[in-house]
Parts: C-alpha cells; sequence; structure tokens
C-alpha cells in the first residue's frame, strides 16, 4: 500500500509523468482560435500540451488589425472619434471620453463641470455595461449559463439608456473635443437613477449564483495565479491588476473629470487569481453604481460644451445656416480641421478594462502627425505565454474569460 | 516627479536633455546609455511600470526614427516620458528593454512590425500585427493609407486562387490627405484615376 500515489481527479499530466514512466507520450500542438467561443473575438493560441497540460503558449494576434494609428494620421482631430468607438467595442463611451481627454489635454481646454459630469455618467454607465459583460460571459465560461442571462437584461436597459443618450446602441461616438454631442435628454436623469435601483438586486442575484457556487469556485479558486512583480512588469492595469493586491486606479492616482469629487472605492484583491478578478469586477459595478448617484444628486447646471472650444468644437448647428461667421467656420473645422497648438501629450484614463492611454505628437494644424493607441487588453494579454502554461487545457477558457479582453482595442 | 527631482536627473546624467512637452516631465536619451538609464530608472526612482513603447518617423528629417517610452511609477505616481532617437536612418536599431521589463516584449514587438525598428537583444523579434511574411512597416510615413499590394499570406491558397492582398480603393475616400500643411493645399484626392465622373469603370 505505501508506494501507492495519490493523485487528484482530473491531474493527467501527472498520472502520466510519474505514474507510467514506461507509456510512451508525446506532446501535442493544439491550436485554439482566431475563431474559438473562449477567445472572445480573434485571439488565436499556439499551445503545446502534455497530456492536458499546457506546457508552452504562443498568443497570435492581429486578426482584427485595422491601422487605427495609421488612419488618425490621416484625418482631422475630430473625425477620428468615432473609430475610438471601435477599439473597446463593449464601452465605445469611455473610449469617446478618453480620447476627447487627450486631445484637450494638448489644446489645454477646460470643459465645463455639466460635461464632466455627463462623461462621469457615460463612463461608470460604460463600465457597468463593460463589466456585466465580463462577469456574464466569464460565469458562462464557467459553466454557468444564467449569469449571462441576468447580466445582459441589463446590458438591454443601458442600450437603451445610450440609445437615448446618443442616438446609438453601440457605437456612440458622443463625445466631441470640447464637449459632448447633446445635452441629455428631459428626465434621462431620471431613468439612469431608477437603472440604478435595479442593478443593485440583480448584482445580488449574480452574487448569489457565483461568488459561492461549488463548482465556480473550484475553477477559479488558485487558477491563473499573477505575482504582484508579474502584474507590473507586463504592464497589467485595471481590475487585473487590482486583483493581484496593486492599488491603482487612475481616477484616484491621477483624478481626471473631477473624480476626487466623488466618494468612492477602489476593491483591491489578495491572490491574483481568476475568482479575485472576478470579485473586483462585481464590486466595481456596486462603486460606479455609487459614483453615477452621487452625480445625479448634485447634477451641475450650464453649458455641455466649453466655450473657448468653439474653434475645435462645431458651432451650434441652428447658427451655421443662418449667420455668415459661423457658416465660415464650420467650413473651415470641416476642411482644415481644429487648429491645434504643437506638443506631444500622453493621457491616460481608468477604463473598464485598463488604462487606455492616447499618445498625441502634433506639429501644429488639423491632423495629428503620429498618434499611438495603448490598449489595455494588448498589455493584459501579453502575460499569457507565461500565464498559461503549467494550467491544463480547460482552465484556458477560465483564465481567458477572468482576463476580459477585448481584441478591438488589442490589436487596433 | 517634482521640480527638483526633475532637475536632480538631468544634473545627474549628463547625458540626458530634457525634451520639449506639454504634460509629463520628459527626457531625451540616447540610445547608448538607454539600458543603463532605464534600469536606474527602475530600481532607484521607481518607476516599476512600462506603460508604453512607441516610435515616431520624422520622415525627412535626421535622425528620422525617435522611440517613445512611458514609465509610470506606482508608487509615486508619477508619468515619464524617455525619448531616445535612433542613430541610423535606414535600419533603426535601439536597445530592448525586454530584460528590465516584460512588458517591452509586445510593445517592442508592435514597434518593430509597425515601423520597423530593430530592438537589439529581443529574445523574439517578429511582428505581431501584421503577418510573418509581410514586407513592409505600415506606420513609416512613406507607406500610403491605402496600402500596397502585396502576396497572400497562405501561398496555397494563392496558388489556387490567384488572389493577391489588394490596396484600398480610394475613390472618394475621405481622408487621403497628408498630415503636413494644411488641408486645404493637399486636397483630399482620389490617387486612382482609373475611373472617376468622367471616365467610366471598366468592367
Amino acid at each position: 500500500m505505501s508506494d501507492l500515489k495519490e493523485f487528484s481527479v482530473g491531474d493527467i499530466g501527472s498520472r502520466s509523468s510519474e505514474c507510467e514512466p514506461a507509456l510512451k507520450t508525446e506532446k501535442m500542438a493544439l491550436n485554439v482560435g482566431p475563431s474559438h467561443p473562449t477567445t472572445h473575438g480573434v485571439l488565436r493560441l499556439m499551445m503545446q500540451l502534455d497530456g492536458d497540460l499546457i506546457t508552452e503558449c504562443e498568443p497570435v494576434l492581429g486578426y482584427l488589425h485595422r491601422g487605427d494609428e495609421k488612419i488618425a494620421e490621416n484625418m482631422t482631430y475630430n473625425q477620428f472619434v468615432p473609430y475610438t468607438d471601435r477599439l473597446d467595442y463593449l464601452a465605445p463611451l469611455a473610449n469617446n471620453v478618453a480620447y476627447a481627454l487627450a486631445v484637450e489635454k494638448l489644446a489645454k481646454l477646460e470643459v465645463p463641470e455639466r460635461c464632466q459630469a455627463i462623461r462621469v455618467i457615460c463612463c461608470e454607465l460604460a463600465r457597468i455595461s463593460s463589466h456585466f459583460l465580463g462577469v456574464g460571459v466569464y460565469g458562462m465560461d464557467a459553466g454557468s449559463w444564467t449569469v449571462f442571462m441576468y447580466t445582459f437584461t441589463e446590458r438591454e436597459k443601458l442600450y437603451t439608456l445610450f440609445e437615448e443618450l446618443t442616438g446609438a446602441r453601440f457605437t456612440t461616438s458622443y463625445t466631441r473635443i470640447g464637449g459632448v454631442a447633446r445635452d441629455i435628454p428631459d428626465g434621462w436623469l431620471g431613468r439612469v437613477n431608477s437603472f440604478c435601483k435595479g442593478v443593485i438586486p440583480v448584482l445580488d442575484q449574480v452574487d448569489r449564483m457565483l461568488t459561492r457556487n461549488r463548482i465556480f469556485m473550484d475553477r477559479t479558486v488558485g487558477i491563473g495565479s499573477i505575482s504582484k512583480e508579474k502584474a507590473i512588469s507586463y504592464g497589467i492595469t485595471g481590475p487585473n491588476l487590482r486583483a493581484c493586491g496593486i492599488d491603482l486606479d487612475l481616477r484616484k492616482d491621477k483624478p481626471y473629470l473631477g473624480y476626487e469629487k466623488y466618494d468612492f472605492e477602489v476593491p483591491i484583491g489578495v491572490n491574483g487569481d481568476c475568482y479575485d478578478r472576478y470579485l473586483m469586477r462585481a464590486e466595481e459595478i456596486k462603486q460606479s453604481v455609487s459614483i453615477i448617484r452621487q452625480v445625479i444628486g448634485n447634477f451641475p447646471e450650464g453649458l455641455y460644451y466649453a466655450e473657448e472650444a468653439k474653434k475645435i468644437f462645431a458651432p451650434p448647428k441652428a447658427k451655421i445656416l443662418t449667420s455668415m461667421e459661423e457658416l465660415i467656420q464650420n467650413f473651415m473645422l470641416v476642411t482644415e480641421g481644429p487648429q491645434m497648438p504643437k506638443g506631444e501629450v500622453y493621457f491616460e484614463a481608468e477604463n473598464p478594462k485598463g488604462a487606455l492611454g492616447f499618445y498625441i505628437v502634433s506639429k501644429g494644424g488639423g491632423v495629428p502627425y503620429r498618434l499611438k493607441i495603448r490598449g489595455p487588453s494588448f498589455c493584459n494579454l501579453s502575460i499569457l505565454s507565461e500565464l498559461l502554461p503549467g494550467h491544463h487545457l480547460t482552465d484556458t477558457t477560465v483564465i481567458l474569460g477572468s482576463l476580459d479582453f477585448v481584441m478591438g482595442e488589442c490589436d487596433r | 516627479m517634482s521640480e527638483k527631482d526633475t532637475n536632480q536627473l538631468i544634473g545627474r546624467f549628463k547625458y540626458l536633455s530634457e525634451r520639449d512637452s506639454v504634460d509629463h516631465y520628459a527626457v531625451n536619451c540616447p540610445s547608448d546609455h538607454l539600458i543603463d538609464f532605464c534600469q536606474i530608472l527602475r530600481d532607484e526612482y521607481l518607476f516599476d511600470m512600462l506603460v508604453d513603447v512607441t516610435a515616431i518617423d520624422w520622415d525627412v528629417a535626421s535622425p528620422r526614427f525617435t522611440g517613445i517610452y512611458h514609465f509610470y511609477s506606482t508608487s509615486k505616481q508619477l508619468y515619464l516620458r524617455v525619448a531616445s532617437d535612433c542613430k541610423d536612418n535606414i535600419k533603426p536599431s535601439l536597445p530592448s528593454l525586454v530584460r528590465l521589463y516584460s512588458a517591452a516584449d509586445w510593445h517592442e514587438r508592435e514597434t518593430y512590425d509597425l515601423m520597423g525598428i530593430h530592438f537589439d537583444g529581443h529574445p523574439n523579434l517578429k511582428r505581431i500585427l501584421m503577418w510573418d511574411d509581410y514586407p513592409y512597416h505600415p506606420l513609416r510615413k512613406d507607406f500610403p493609407l491605402a496600402g500596397i499590394e502585396t502576396p497572400l499570406p497562405a501561398a496555397d491558397v494563392a496558388e489556387q486562387t490567384k488572389v493577391k492582398v489588394a490596396a484600398a480603393p480610394m475613390m472618394g475616400g475621405p481622408f487621403v490627405s497628408s498630415g503636413d500643411g494644411k488641408m486645404s493645399q493637399t486636397e483630399p484626392t482620389a490617387k486612382d484615376e482609373s475611373w472617376n465622373e468622367s471616365k467610366a469603370k471598366g468592367s
């Protein structure tokens, strides 16, 4: 009896290597994706398997590369706003805001309080929408279909709100440089408020379905752990970084849009594993709801675009056809673009997936000389070739789901 | 980084020079000293996160390529931009920071892929966004927005179908004008003149 070894069920890799050394095994190459349900887009993983243990993993990107940076160099600052929708296409409102803030930083432009408040609501609604998808499909990846149904119902309500605000459900293009496209519709804040009321019970339901769910925990606790040092070295940001126990939230550390005025907490994880990454997202939704309530509770009056941004922001539409000056100005804006000062700026915003950065080099004029987009998913995925080896093939699904990436901003 | 720290940085490292910047503190660092400087940045000045690596193509100017690094300090909440010119305009290269920051791996591969800058000492410098055999570096200023006709990445498919990766048709393209100068002087026009308003499209 003493020479009997114990193995956990499913630990095929170790069984084949230790218990049956005579068994002739050979490594197997497995190709996952680019079109595969677990890759949530067009990520391709080339893996080497020993039994069902992953020994090597090489991610292959670029299947969604559209050359956004090249396109940006060939159009005016205003024209690029719709392209930012297609970066993290699960949170287009937040991308619009991040891009506008980067250009405004270059132009040294301050937007009025009301505009900031609208943008904060946009960003947080986008965060809720993105995290609901993240948690929902993550549950689905781990074998819990129901969560997905609940969170998608809530996302549908969000899309109705987005549609009312921007006119589009997915590709919103709502912010303009120096403001937002239009003021909030009548009664919209009330509807956002009632949405917020409805979110908390749904979150509780999700919590009851996942947080202490034995199957979910078995599949996620201790799986895909990332150490603090590794996370920082790989430049991981967002909930994935905070799950490792690092307190980095640009809304707190480098406040923009007046985030310092709002009282919210940044959830921090302990183990940096798949389970912690789920907890981060669930808690961040609650914090976002709290921020939105604070904004609505003290919603400022005033303009929804910066007065001094008229050179950049299109003049009021009603005046374009009645006033000579505005007509000329509009013509100049359309043909030459907003005239920007020379300089270099880098701005990062805390987006749902992590820090979305824009680096703009301007030589003056209406077109950026160089625009680099730092997609958080790109950095978050770079750890895969180190994270996946040592895990079982079945863990791939859970690890990919927990990283909550989106290929739109990874490949750009 | 406070004023005091920044002055100290330039004072301490004679090879640095201050770089114009609208926002964060920025320095120019010669590529020979880049690794040493970044090592000290990481270990002594606690810039522990490399958030972004990219490059700028200055087109006709020399040095033509500048590598841009953005660092963030998670303990001091500070950004720092480090720029480093590539000495050679024809075969630009920079030292690789992969040994210091794991994040540099993919960022440098991307910069190599799109800008054609070679990172010396990178363990796996190959294309990341474009396919492996792609012959050009698309973010260079001399690369046209519409792209250049290239062979299909899959040779067997290309042999059967005789299809190539075609350049985008530019008819009515809204954004063909160059980034330099006023747009009114570089009126957006169609590059492809094979058919237009006065000439019918061939079959």
